[in-house]
């Protein structure tokens, strides 16, 4: 048969409440044991709650090229970030 | 370090508007993401380094798994076991920066079994003694973890983010070594003898790791600007001897090179070069232990086929099952 | 007791102390008890760390590494008992390093050689199905101690049985070869797993006092859980006897062992007194 296992990528929340995080990657014959084997790879020192994982064949990703008009609007939008006010002193913590 | 001869590839001919636009965002230290636009040369040498570098890891579980079942407490082998599975792990993350690149495991594996790809030379060398697993973590640990802690930086991102999640996870790895050194160099008179040979004997196969002398290595100009090498190897193989000797002397060991000696002007130790001949004859593949080392992993391969294809043989029928129940459920 | 039963203890579960001074006859056999336990799971984790670097994939590899850290992880605790429980200041590693194979206490099943990956994991599953019917019960032992150990074991031992039956269906429904190397397997392993539901003398004590169950009441739950994953695993159970290799519990043991004790206790034999 010779033929590789599919890549995975590995997605872990570390605690209740926090998002899924990328960690890594591995192959496995499916997903059930691409899970198995997360759990084994990427949880050694007991890092998580929760594992996803999908191929890596499935995921879609935005091309290099349109980095720029993908991400530059966003970017122009400072008022999304607490430092573009300016708060006297005086008014404390907020 | 684990990638210590890698031959870099040359930039290419002229330099086109984008290799010069690359290499703006390199020297402005932005990380360069798997599918953006590289000259082949950068992905060529990376594939090259990385998967040195794993295959280093693997084929590093070798003399250290050695001893696993001979580990003189319960302790030391859960410890031992712990680090030897972590070099597993830390394999398995450096084949997944390199298949970012577009090669796949298989390859890779395919390229170390047949000698065209290379691994650090250190692990050609045989583990005698349980002093030896003080000594690969002490020294071996250390000299890589020398090597590692700067390509954190390095400028590939999924190699940089590898690097993280290895150094994180080996900061015990050279403290469980000096500490078996610690208990050996104190202990009774055979087993001060065994830390004193450990270390003569993993000494220069040690400072052989950072690879020759920077007046011998011609391609790294090129990976320093890449940033996929980040300090030479000879400032590497100096910092480690100032900070190994020292340790040396705490542990009331010899360094075994009678013209060691710390010289002031250049806040630094003098100390005598590994026989390179002996190096190139390691690379070659006429090391100590380089058949049983390759031996090892291509028995392993090998004896693993049917049960790789037969997991496959599962998934694959698993999923026709499911497929005509589906269908039979429409 | 209802095979299905857990050990209904007399009383609310109590220190081990307190259990021998009521019942002093007891500490022998608690001994006994206590490295069957810890020893099946010394050699059944010395076994697996041989497959450290050897492994035919990468998770593999890994994965094996932490079944066996876990076992490992266990026999401390169990030996750590054992040696507390016996009383002449001996500890787990003594127990471990300086006992030859007669005063072993393992069962043969976890003594036999590796052989290739497919035995390995059918010897781990057939293993896990008994462990982990053993825990369940050890969690509502009348001692607290073992109570303790029990429960930090179990949830080990539910993922160890959950991965070791799921690659025995994998692999026994997989391609044509790892199905024949599977039954193979499974065929050698066969006559050493009755061992693991035999009870003796030192048994009933234990379980008359609700320390350990007897190991006969384990039976029908091993038995269920076997029989329904090699059905799935569409592999044949072998017929005839299971229990005729056997004797391990009791001190004899096959050729193994002695190799096997050899090489893990070669350091502590070749220099003695030294701390490492």
């Amino acid at each position: 048969m010779r033929k590789e296992w599919p890549l995975w990528e590995v997605f872990i929340r570390s605690q209740q409440g926090l998002n899924h995080r990328h960690v890594g990657s591995l192959h496995a014959p499916d997903a059930e044991t691409a899970v198995r084997n997360a759990r084994d790879v990427y949880t050694r020192r007991k890092e998580g709650v929760s594992i996803w994982v999908v191929p890596s064949a499935a995921i879609t990703a935005s091309t290099p090229s349109d980095k720029g008009p993908l991400f530059d609007p966003a970017e122009d939008k400072v008022y999304r970030h607490p430092t573009f006010y300016d708060i006297p002193d005086d008014v404390g913590h907020m | 370090m684990y990638a210590q001869m890698v031959t870099t590839e040359p930039k290419g001919g002229g330099e086109t508007p984008e290799e010069h636009a690359f290499q703006a965002r390199i020297d402005a230290g932005e990380k360069i993401e798997p599918k953006e636009w590289m000259p082949e040369g950068y992905r060529k040498t990376l594939i090259r380094q990385i998967s040195q570098h794993a295959h280093s890891e693997i084929v590093g579980q070798l003399p250290e798994g050695n001893w696993i079942t001979r580990a003189p407490t319960l302790e030391r082998k859960a410890i031992l076991l712990a680090k030897v599975q972590d070099e597993a792990g830390h394999g398995l993350y450096l084949y997944s920066a390199a298949e970012t690149l577009g090669i796949s495991r298989d390859e890779m594996t395919e390229q170390l079994l047949s000698g065209k790809a290379k691994y650090s030379s250190i692990f050609n060398y045989p583990t005698l003694t349980w002093a030896d697993m003080g000594a690969i973590g002490w020294l071996v640990d250390g000299a890589a973890i020398m090597n590692q802690v700067p390509l954190q930086r390095t400028s590939y991102g999924p190699y940089s983010r590898a690097m993280i999640r290895i150094c994180k996870e080996e900061s015990f790895h050279q403290r469980q070594g000096f500490h078996i050194m610690m208990k050996m160099a104190r202990g009774t008179d055979a087993q001060r003898e065994m830390a004193q040979d450990a270390l003569n004997r993993f000494w220069y196969p040690s400072l052989m790791m950072f690879g020759p002398s920077d007046k011998d290595s011609v391609h790294s100009q090129q990976s320093m600007a890449w940033k996929i090498k980040i300090n030479t190897n000879d400032e590497l193989r100096q910092r480690f001897v100032n900070e190994t000797v020292p340790q040396a002397e705490f542990l009331g060991l010899t360094v075994p090179d009678p013209d060691l000696a710390w010289n002031e002007e250049k806040q630094g130790y003098d100390f005598t070069e590994p026989d390179w001949s002996e190096f190139y004859e390691v690379l070659k593949g006429n090391g100590p232990c380089n058949r049983e080392r390759l031996g090892a992993r291509q028995k392993a391969w090998d004896d693993g086929a049917w049960f790789r294809d037969g997991l496959t043989a599962y998934a694959e029928k698993a999923a026709a099952r499911r497929a005509a129940a589906a269908t039979a459920a429409e | 007791m209802s095979a299905d039963a857990t050990i209904a203890p007399l009383a609310p579960a109590r220190p081990v102390d307190d259990l021998l001074a009521a019942a002093p006859e007891l500490r022998a056999p608690l001994v006994t008890g206590l490295c069957r336990l810890g020893d099946a799971t010394l050699i059944l984790g010395h076994r697996v760390s041989e497959w450290c670097g050897h492994g035919p994939a990468l998770e593999e590899d890994i994965a094996l590494a932490n079944t066996a850290l876990d076992l490992i992880g266990h026999t401390q605790m169990w030996l750590g008992l054992a040696a507390q429980v016996e009383g002449r200041g001996r500890s787990a590693d003594d127990l471990a390093y300086h006992r030859d194979a007669m005063h072993f206490r393992n069962p043969l099943l976890v003594e036999v050689p590796n052989g290739d990956i497919g035995r390995t994991l059918m010897r781990l599953f057939l293993f896990d199905a008994w462990h982990h019917a053993l825990l369940e019960r050890l969690v509502s032992s009348s001692a607290t101690e073992i109570a303790e150990i029990a429960a930090k074991a179990l949830k080990e031992v539910h993922y160890h049985l959950d991965r070791s039956s799921d690659l025995v269906v994998r692999l026994g429904d997989g391609s044509e070869e790892s199905h024949a190397r599977m039954q193979a397997a499974l065929d050698l392993l066969w006559p050493y797993t009755g061992e693991l539901c035999f009870g003796d003398d030192t048994d009933a004590a234990l379980a008359e006092a609700g320390i350990l169950p007897e190991p006969g009441d384990l039976r029908s739950a091993w038995d269920a859980t076997v029989r329904e994953t090699l059905a799935e695993a569409t592999l044949a159970v072998p017929e005839g006897r299971n229990d005729v290799q056997r004797g391990g519990r009791q001190g004899r043991h096959t050729e193994h062992l002695g190799y096997l004790l050899a090489e893990m206790q070669f350091l502590q034999r070749a220099y003695p007194g030294a701390e490492w």
